[in-house]
């Protein structure tokens, strides 16, 4: 494992030292280790890690050091850098030291290295064998322990292996924030464990594993795969979220067994969540699509070649075409593709079909002049020391867990106050400074109110802090609530721009490449770049551009329902899933004459298609992804495509050639990318962090929504909020073995106030009724839910909150019943 | 017998509030629990957790440590046989050895009655007194075989009731002030400075100043 190495600092306060003879400026108040490193003299450590607090548990890291008063032994990791110290890492004394220590903690360590996970990338086998005894003095019987204890549903545990280094005990209490792991007992009985029956669920469990420096903590779905010798390993970037962590793809025999944090400093610091990091396993799974199918005479949908699928999709296009234009086709979906992937689509769509129905968003998300036309901020910039940001956005611990790892340090280390202004709490809880509840429909009322300074007394405090951040307020917008009209979210980012014109703003959509798609031009009215189709651009490379203004996802599925779409492409899209209105996604897919699915796994809505066309998963196709804050950084093909599926990008071009595009666009130089073209840096995504997208304030017109008429509330209903859940029932969770089992079942979360005139209590089954359908379901009463409101998460086992919404209004009101 | 009975959360609730941080009564509370039960259940754990705002695995982190707090139950008298240097001159592990043979269990095990736990411990300084035996933290000095078959004849007729109360129980009265007895308890970055240290610094500064 690739430990982190330190970045270089900024020299604000040099200091001269003497690292083993030779003179080195270090930044004063550095970290001893650190500045070694950075000096070129490594020394070892196991406790360590850059990312966390120092604590001088391992005793490894041992070197002389004088300030004055004669060498002493001092562990580096916990001395800070002063002018004039003199370090010695290689003198006998620190050797004998070295020895010692290591003879001591291998006095209980098993050596079972051949059986062992971690064997032949174990900081514990390399330092041993580079500064360790040759052999051990201790004859005694060693500690034994039950092996495997699971300590969550993805990591293991072997205690005898452990060290007590503190680094995974650490991780969960200091950057996760879920200290379920912890040490137990004393002295030589010390050892990591969980409460008994309260397993380590964290979201972020897998960096244990990633962190270990021994083999204690094993992943499931890793554990006795491979040997590390045996894999091999490209560096990529995650697009489960729109967080884009980097982190490296490792395969053996060309299958996907991991992946890892890489530390990017302006993302992720080395973490991922365990969505992301146990992901690769959908891309395993053995329902991967292989090849092609088309819905024969007999209804049901039957392998066949790729040419007469494509073949099927082009004369359903050219039927649609001759019949009622191109405004009869459509495409929905491409967050799960490369911008090269999108780009292809968009231009397929746009420039040889002519139709500007295309979206990448799944009315769960913003219009994309607002995504890309905002002000924007850098996730660094919302976490930068002393920033105050206004969160008005989706839970982060669910939606964008890496980020809230970010802002968890950020507000306990860096000083950052975050005012938390929303229909639920999120995932943020005693880490907002001030949380001031929104009902559905009242966002941007509350926020004028709050930036107003014209609050109740019990918000004025969040109003204070608010106010004395002035024009620098940073703005997090997203979708806090599925139920609830995205129109609700641009009044308040309108009341935010009406008293605060220099905001800006951090755009949190949750969807993997969702801002690439968007930059490529997967979304209605826009060309590539963010350029609006009104300014009749031709870009690089594209025949036409579509006549007419198309719609979004809402209006594409609208129009399908109306029998107005004749083709709908579904890229990688499940709207019978992800659309917070089912009823409108069933009937839509059930009108459209051809549904045709680009996809690597039969999700619900490719079940019912009538073309199915296999896709490349993530980790088979090279190319580049945009994150939430418009960072391109590159994704990597690391294993061969199963089957015949094909890159989405190559059936793109595939359709345009038979559709008669003049030129070839296969291959990647084919598409001059508008993300490429318009980074910061000398290329595509240079260093780890990736580059910028520049041009963040762009001219866009965003869509502004005058006097949002917000039906008023009856004492007889409660307002609805959707939110999303990290595991759900998503497809790619489904099929990946070690997370399906971790979506929890739906519950409604109401108010004891609400609750109690009902007379239910916890487990009590209610019904919700909508105008547009009825559920029943459990309920957990929950203050942190205000009164007059009901959360119900998306997608998840039981019953569906997604019966009850109607897109068209602004906000959905439920009745409650007992059931 | 798990959570702490309601009288006892009320009581836990006040022990809380003496801290600036809830967190600190963690120990506190573990005792309230043992006093209650004798030992320290997983449930009473798990709801000194939820008083605290801390996770279990945290409370029994810090319990697990403390050799005082018992995470199984023992007996109503819990014997310590001292066997450290001093008591071991003086006859300690014999004495630990009789122990075991007339109560019938090995060190660290539980009559089946469920009246005596015994346990052989490091030095409780009580070394002058050697050897010594505690029963529920309560000392016995110089105890010879015939003073150990004495006690515990005494114990199980019930004659020290009034000298050694059931085990958990750590101090025979409890600190429980009315709250306006309640001296100056405020946040320390509240506190006004103590006069020693004003004085102190004022004559440094003066100093500093000469």
């Amino acid at each position: 494992m690739a430990e982190e190495t330190p970045k270089p600092v900024e020299l604000t306060d040099p200091v001269e030292i003497t690292v083993d003879g030779e003179t080195v400026v270090a930044q004063g108040g550095d970290l001893l280790i650190d500045a070694c490193e950075r000096a070129g003299t490594y020394i070892p450590r196991f406790c360590y890690h850059p990312r966390m607090r120092p604590v001088g548990m391992c005793r490894m890291c041992l070197v002389e050091v004088d300030t004055g008063r004669g060498p002493a032994l001092q562990p580096s990791c916990m001395l800070p850098v002063t002018e004039g110290m003199t370090v010695d890492t290689r003198s006998d004394t620190v050797a004998k030291v070295q020895d010692g220590v290591l003879e001591f903690l291998l006095a209980n360590h098993p050596l079972d290295c051949p059986v062992c996970d971690k064997g032949g990338e174990c900081p514990l086998q390399d330092q041993t064998y580079a500064y360790g005894p040759g052999e051990s003095r201790y004859v005694e019987e060693k500690r034994h322990y039950e092996k495997p204890i699971a300590i969550s549903e993805t990591v293991y545990l072997d205690r005898e292996r452990c060290i007590l280094c503190d680094r995974c005990t650490r991780f969960a209490d200091e950057v996760a924030g879920d200290p379920l792991i912890h040490f137990i007992d004393r002295g030589s009985s010390t050892q990591v464990n969980t409460f008994p029956d309260e397993p380590f669920s964290s979201y972020f469990s897998g960096n244990t594993v990633q962190i270990c420096p021994v083999g204690a903590l094993t992943a499931k779905p890793y554990r006795f795969k491979a040997r590390p010798w045996d894999l091999t390993e490209v560096e990529s970037t995650c697009t489960r979220c729109s967080v884009g962590c980097r982190i490296t793809i490792e395969s053996s025999q060309d299958q996907i067994l991991r992946f890892q944090g890489v530390d990017s400093d302006a993302v992720n610091w080395g973490w991922m969540c365990d969505k992301g990091r146990f992901g690769f396993e959908a891309m395993n799974s053995e329902n991967r699509l292989l090849a092609p199918m088309m819905r024969g005479e007999d209804g049901e949908l039957t392998e066949v070649r790729w040419s007469d699928a494509l073949s099927g999709v082009t004369s359903e296009l050219r039927r649609a075409l001759d019949g009622r234009g191109p405004s009869s086709v459509a495409l929905i979906g491409g967050s799960r593709s490369t911008n090269e992937g999108a780009e292809a689509w968009a231009r397929l769509a746009k420039s040889v079909i002519g139709t500007d129905n295309c979206d990448a968003q799944l009315g769960d998300g913003l219009p994309a002049e607002a995504a890309l036309g905002l002000p924007g901020l850098t996730i660094d910039e919302v976490c930068a020391p002393g920033s105050t940001v206004l969160w008005m956005g989706p839970d982060p611990l669910e939606t964008l867990p890496v980020l809230q790892i970010r802002l968890r340090h950020a507000v306990l280390n860096d000083g950052v106050r975050i005012v938390e202004v929303g229909p639920a709490r999120t995932g943020l809880r005693s880490l907002v400074a001030a949380r001031v509840p929104a009902a559905p429909g009242r966002l941007a009322d509350v926020v004028g109110g709050l930036l107003g300074g014209d609050v109740a007394d019990e918000f004025a405090q969040a109003s204070e802090i608010l106010r004395s951040a002035g024009d620098d307020l940073r703005v997090v917008v997203g979708r806090a609530n599925l139920a609830e009209s995205p129109d609700t979210v641009l009044a308040a980012v309108g009341a935010v721009r009406s008293a605060l014109p220099a905001a800006r703003f951090l755009v949190a959509l949750g969807r993997g490449n969702v801002r690439g798609a968007l930059e490529a031009g997967l979304a209605p009215g826009l060309l590539p770049g963010g350029i609006p189709l009104s300014s009749g651009e031709l870009p690089q490379g594209w025949e036409s551009i579509p006549a007419e203004e198309g719609h979004d996802t809402t209006g594409i599925l609208s129009a399908a329902a109306a029998g107005r779409i004749d083709v709908l492409v579904l890229l990688g899209a499940d709207p019978l899933t992800d659309f917070p209105d089912r009823s409108l996604a069933r009937r839509a897919l059930a009108a459209a004459r051809c549904v045709v699915a680009v996809t690597p796994l039969l999700d619900a809505s490719a079940a019912g298609a009538h073309i199915v066309l296999p896709a490349a998963g993530f980790g088979e196709v090279d190319g580049t992804t945009t994150n939430l804050e418009g960072r391109v950084t590159p994704v990597s093909a690391k294993v061969t495509i199963p089957g015949t599926a094909r890159a989405d990008r190559s059936i793109a071009g595939a359709l345009a050639s038979r559709l008669g595009a003049t030129d070839s666009w296969d291959s990647p130089e084919d598409l001059p990318g508008a993300a490429e073209s318009a980074t910061d840096g000398d290329g595509p995504a240079s260093g780890p962090d990736g580059d910028l997208l520049v041009g963040i304030d762009r001219e866009l017109p965003i869509p502004s929504v005058g006097d949002l008429e917000v039906p008023p509330t009856d004492a007889y209903s409660l307002r609805l909020v959707v939110a999303r859940k990290l595991y759900d029932r998503g497809t790619m969770l489904v099929e990946s073995p070690s997370s399906a089992a971790l979506a929890p079942g739906s519950v409604a979360l109401l108010n004891p106030a609400d609750a109690a005139p009902l007379g239910v209590e916890e487990g009590s089954r209610i019904r919700l009724i909508s105008a547009s359908g009825s559920i029943s379901i459990p309920t957990v009463p929950d203050e942190s839910v205000p009164k007059g409101s009901v959360l119900v998460h998306h997608d998840l086992e039981g019953a569906d909150p997604r019966e009850l919404v109607d897109i068209s209004d602004v906000v959905c009101d439920v009745r409650v019943e007992v059931a | 017998m798990a959570r702490l009975n309601e009288a006892n959360e009320q009581l836990a609730r006040a022990i809380i509030a003496r801290y600036p941080e809830p967190r600190s009564a963690l120990i506190p509370l573990c005792h309230l629990a043992q006093e209650q039960d004798g030992w320290l259940d997983e449930d009473a754990m798990a709801h000194v957790a939820e008083l605290i705002g801390c996770t279990p695995a945290q409370v029994l982190g810090t319990a697990s440590f403390y050799e005082m707090f018992k995470l199984h139950p023992v007996g109503k008298y819990c014997i310590n046989v001292c066997t450290n240097i001093s008591c071991q001159l003086l006859g300690g592990e014999e004495l630990l050895e009789h122990a075991e043979s007339r109560l019938g269990v090995r060190s660290g095990g539980t009559t089946p009655d469920g009246m005596f736990t015994l346990e052989d411990v490091e030095c409780v300084a009580a070394c002058t007194e050697a050897p010594a035996v505690q029963v529920n933290y309560r000392y016995f000095h110089r105890v010879g075989i015939e003073d150990f078959d004495a006690l515990i004849d005494a114990l199980l007729a019930g004659e020290l009731d009034d000298v050694v109360p059931p085990h958990g129980t750590l101090a025979k009265v409890r600190q429980d002030l009315a709250a306006d007895r309640i001296a100056n308890i405020t946040a320390p970055e509240d506190q006004e400075m103590p006069v020693w240290i004003a004085r102190a610094e004022a004559s440094a500064g003066e100093g500093a100043a000469t």
